[in-house]
């Protein structure tokens, strides 16, 4: 997904004279060449993460679509208040690109993991939040985040990661898409959850619906699939419950049950792959069957 | 009919309720006035004009004196100063630049306006305007927070020639700035510096006007903050 994320914003520097990109030294060998052709629009700060985002903000007052990309946690709590004050505080708006996600260098450990990204970043208003679940959704998503933006929109945030399913699902579309169709509840798979989905429910009388986009969430989607069992289970590849609020007011209306899977808070100290650390937080396919079969009774 | 200096006392009194930070708005008020009335290329018939100069009040404490020279250069009407911190006023305690016209930054947690200058600086080069010139307003127990070095040591190495700080000194820092004080430490990381009385009206248009083509930093010495 980076490799697609590099490509993508080097031709879009190379197309809007508006385009930015501010790192923090992550990925710098990847823009090396598009630094060389915009070096006025390619910027590296160095290990300065408040800087990074406080830059993003002033390209913004200036009228520039700024894009801040580094690993998980350095983009989203390493500089948070940064991330709160220099952007939509400001009546601004940039683009976050993060590597990394909830584990993908579990061999890294805790510091360089980031489970609690999409939950911290929900706290604020005016951000969207992407999560593709394949490279080739990457592009669309990017387009789509930075056109919001030079229409004077709010803020975006992409997370990448090396988890990816098998195939793509299609272009960029902030509505949930029917994968399976059943009849005993919905199961919503976020990004690269969709295939451990797939494996776990393939013989289940249960729909199958993926979301790239989760803010907004497509509550008028989620009112459409759920059925009259009211049973929703959601998967997300990060902290377990962080879309429970957003399915909740979804589903105000009508009595429900919800089952939210995703990384778990306990602190595992352990390393490892991010296969390994998918099964420790029940997120393999064996993990996510159990879990479902369970809750569906 | 347009205001002078001596008209900002008077502004000043319109505005009561956040006398804790009295002593942090008087200490930036000559230096806000000069630049208001002699430095900056900015009017309030066109305050988002994109090629204007831009000032950043990072140090949010204290802004009254901001205000009240806003004020008496008509970008906010002088009825709005009585106002200030009511629920129905858009001038609180601490400045949103969604609320008032020609803020160029919403401040008040200490260390955002030096990375925002800095992106605003390379903003502007990147859109062609050379000639803009980007101010932020630092108070020297600011300078605590590690965000600031970020943007010193980073403005310096790529050497940013349209970017002026203004770092009022009041010695309100706890732990000082050493024998050198705080242009030492631009300085040393490339920086052009110059200290001044930060009530000298003509020393400050000097320094303020001065051009090294390199980053800049106007360490403006005021009292001591009791």
């Amino acid at each position: 997904m980076r490799t697609a994320f590099v490509n993508a914003v080097s031709e879009l520097l190379d197309s809007d004279p508006l385009a930015a990109v501010v790192l923090a030294e992550i990925s710098a060998d990847e823009f090396a060449k598009a630094a060389a052709r915009h070096p006025d629009r390619l910027l590296n700060v160095g290990i300065r993460e408040q800087l990074m985002i406080g830059v993003g903000g002033g390209l913004a007052l200036a009228g520039l679509a700024p894009i801040m990309h580094s690993y998980a946690p350095f983009l989203v709590s390493r500089a948070f208040e940064q991330v709160k004050l220099d952007l939509g505080h400001q009546g601004v708006g940039a683009v976050l690109v993060s590597v990394g996600a909830s584990y993908d260098w579990a061999a890294g450990g805790k510091t360089h993991h980031a489970p609690e990204d999409v939950a911290l970043l929900d706290t604020l208003p005016g951000m969207d939040v992407h999560v593709p679940g394949h490279p080739d959704e990457v592009p669309g998503l990017l387009a789509g985040a930075v056109s919001q933006l030079r229409q004077g929109g709010h803020s975006s945030y992409i997370r990448l990661s090396v988890v990816a399913n098998e195939r793509s699902y299609g272009p960029a579309d902030p509505r949930l898409r029917v994968v399976k169709t059943g009849s005993r509840g919905v199961v919503i798979a976020v990004g690269p959850m969709l295939d451990p989905v797939l494996s776990a429910v393939a013989d289940l009388d249960i729909t199958v619906a993926y979301a790239t986009t989760v803010r907004p969430f497509d509550a008028d989607g989620l009112r459409a699939l759920a059925d009259a069992s009211g049973t929703v289970v959601l998967v997300e590849p990060y902290l377990a419950g962080t879309s429970a609020r957003v399915v909740a007011e979804a589903l105000e209306e009508r009595p429900h049950r919800l089952l939210s899977l995703g990384v778990r808070r306990t602190e595992v100290r352990r390393y490892g792959t991010p296969e390994d650390h998918a099964r420790l937080h029940g997120l393999d396919p064996a993990g996510l069957r159990a879990s479902i079969t369970g809750f569906l009774g | 009919m347009s205001m002078t200096y001596g008209d900002l006392p008077r502004l000043l009194t319109l505005m009561t309720g956040d006398e804790k930070h009295t002593p942090s708005a008087t200490s930036t008020l000559d230096v806000l006035w000069v630049l208001y009335d002699r430095v900056l290329r900015v009017t309030p018939e066109h305050p988002d004009d994109p090629e204007r100069d831009r000032f950043l009040l990072s140090k949010g404490h204290g802004p009254t004196s901001y205000y009240a020279v806003l004020a008496a250069k008509g970008f906010v009407p002088e009825s709005w100063l009585p106002g200030f911190g009511g629920i129905d006023s858009p001038l609180g305690y601490h400045p949103d630049r969604n609320l008032i016209p020609g803020v160029e930054i919403s401040s008040g947690s200490l260390g955002h306006g030096l990375g925002l200058a800095v992106g605003i600086a390379h903003g502007l080069l990147a859109r062609g305007d050379a000639r803009s010139r980007v101010f932020v307003l630092v108070g020297d127990a600011e300078l605590d927070e590690g965000s600031n070095n970020e943007a010193i040591v980073y403005a310096g190495a790529v050497g940013l020639p349209n970017l002026t700080v203004i770092a009022i000194d009041n010695q309100s820092a706890s732990y000082g700035w050493g024998a050198g004080g705080i242009e030492s430490h631009f300085a040393a990381s490339g920086w052009s510096a110059i200290r001044v009385n930060g009530r000298d009206h003509d020393a400050l248009y000097s320094a303020l006007t001065t051009a090294p083509g390199r980053p800049h930093v106007v360490v403006a010495t005021v009292e001591r903050k009791e």
